[in-house]
């Protein structure tokens, strides 16, 4: 059974049941027991119609739950009043479940559960094993969000940009458990861009498409991280690089441009270079003087000074580096890895222990440790040599 | 979205405000401190933040590696000034604001008196198992 295709049709079985009166809580519930009906029954019996099997199942659960005299009165009135779906009804009623689900009264961690389960069609405990929380935990925080989005009139368009910056956290989240969440990323992502023409959703598909294609280079057999500049390009899904480009492109021509388009502008150039010397590194300075102009991001001004750091040497780097608040996430990292382009390799040992103390991730960490042991093993090498 | 460990001593912290021994506080007032830490535990499975959380007896001995074929050393009692732990409780939470607001109320748990402990706990962040994908 094509567990991608039950899953790609969660949102519209959904958006259906919503559209006939359910309320968004009850009909969610209602289309996650059809779902798993459907992998019980499915591979001995298939349907002709998956869409319209989902549809009659999950329509007869949310009948069957919601069991009140007063409920039963309403329920006749709705199937009375029953719309047809079309195709474009389909469109609308998953763009509709994406806004929804990403509501700005939802905090971020109830929206990205919420997503993947009422837009994404994964179990509570697939989410809960990828978020590593217990099951409960999880489950109450989807019924929460569902409680807090009850209300919320489902026949309005919300602001793209929430519904973005949710599936760029999922994104960003990796991977653990049986969920793949980056590659669920885009797979969300490019169903939006199926639902909605607009040059931010194909910016942030272009920037996951061309990041996830870097992944198998990203890390060592021994889960080390491989930094940027030493990544075995050979290992890059060009596949995945192209097609990403190319969405940029078209993106870019339209001339929109915003954060999501200029941050998949800056990957592109580095996939286009076929050696980390090959880089463009002007350029990349150039996209995120713009990037700084559509965001004014803190961490998009760190990055930049990385970047000055190539362009123009490591003096640059560090000037446009002092510039910045030294309290931001891997400031002091990225001070480490300038002085120690600059040659000054005592400060940057010192510089890349402080980074390890102050690293909010095991693997950057690990990381940064061993790049203080290997200066420091470098200069004890060179304090020998002299003697 | 971060996890966060609160942690307990029974040494090592900080002397509370409501510093009482919990053997000499009233039975009730021991009942109240139990019923308090379960009705906090059962708030943040509804609100979709707990993770975990145990309590350590207090005893408990030092043990290392004493090379090939060998039994490991073991040290203990534990000296009375080391610094040791009586359980924690993990959340997940959205913020570190909000992983702060919940370590204050677990630490108003009822005392002797019936009076907030004002007990001094550890705030923990985890260290995240994967780096972000962007980089």
């Amino acid at each position: 059974m094509n567990e991608a295709l039950l899953r790609s049709l969660t949102p519209s079985v959904l958006g259906v049941l919503v559209r006939r009166g359910a309320d968004f809580a009850a009909a969610e519930d209602a289309v996650q027991d059809a779902l798993v009906e459907a992998v019980r029954v499915w591979p001995e019996d298939p349907p002709r119609d998956a869409k319209g099997w989902l549809v009659t199942v999950a329509w007869r659960k949310f009948l069957d739950a919601t069991r009140s005299d007063a409920a039963r009165r309403r329920r006749e009135d709705l199937v009375e009043e029953e719309p047809a779906s079309g195709p474009a009804a389909a469109v609308d009623d998953t763009l509709r479940l994406y806004f929804l689900c990403a509501h700005p009264s939802l905090t971020a961690s109830s929206a990205v559960a919420l997503t993947l389960r009422a837009v994404g069609g994964l179990t509570t405990r697939q989410i809960a094993e990828a978020y590593l929380v217990p099951e409960a935990t999880m489950a109450q925080r989807i019924s929460r969000a569902k409680r807090t989005v009850s209300g919320v009139r489902f026949d309005r368009p919300g602001d793209v940009a929430t519904v973005l910056r949710v599936l760029y956290l999922v994104f960003n989240e990796g991977y653990s458990g049986d969920v793949d969440l980056a590659a669920e990323a885009i797979r969300l992502t490019r169903q939006l861009a199926a639902s909605i023409d607009h040059p931010e959703v194909s910016g942030l598909l272009a920037l996951m498409l061309i990041h996830h294609a870097r992944r198998a280079a990203r890390t060592a057999p021994d889960g080390s991280l491989v930094p940027l500049a030493e990544q075995d390009r050979g290992r890059w899904d060009t596949e995945s690089i192209a097609e990403g480009i190319e969405i940029l492109q078209a993106a870019l021509a339209r001339d929109r441009l915003g954060e999501f388009q200029a941050q998949a502008a800056i990957a592109a150039l580095h996939a286009d270079a076929q050696s980390a010397g090959e880089t463009d590194w002007v350029q990349i300075v150039e996209w995120y003087d713009e990037l700084t102009r559509l965001t004014d991001n803190p961490v998009v001004r760190l990055n930049r000074a990385v970047a000055v750091g190539e362009a123009d040497g490591p003096r640059a780097g560090l000037v446009a580096l002092a510039a910045l608040d030294d309290k931001l996430p891997r400031h002091t990292a990225v001070a480490a890895y300038l002085h120690e382009r600059d040659g000054d390799l005592e400060t940057a040992a010192l510089l890349y222990a402080e980074a390890a103390r102050k690293a909010s991730n095991l693997a950057e960490r690990d990381h940064l440790t061993r790049q203080a042991a290997r200066l420091n093993a470098r200069r004890g090498a060179q304090d020998v040599s002299r003697k | 979205m971060a996890k966060y460990l609160l942690l307990k001593h029974y040494r090592g912290a900080p002397a509370a405000v409501n510093d009482v021994p919990m053997a000499q506080w009233k039975p009730e007032e021991i009942t109240a401190h139990v019923q308090y830490m379960r009705d906090f535990a059962t708030r943040l499975e509804g609100t979709g933040e707990f993770v975990d959380s145990q309590a350590l007896s207090d005893e408990g001995t030092f043990v290392r590696y004493d090379g090939e074929g060998r039994p490991p050393v073991t040290d203990g009692p534990f000296a009375e000034t080391k610094d040791l732990i009586a359980g924690w409780m993990v959340i997940d939470v959205d913020s570190y604001e909000r992983a702060l607001e919940l370590a204050g109320e677990l630490s108003a748990a009822p005392g002797a008196g019936g009076e907030p402990i004002h007990e001094w706990l550890e705030l923990r962040p985890f260290l995240t198992e994967h780096p972000t994908v962007t980089e």
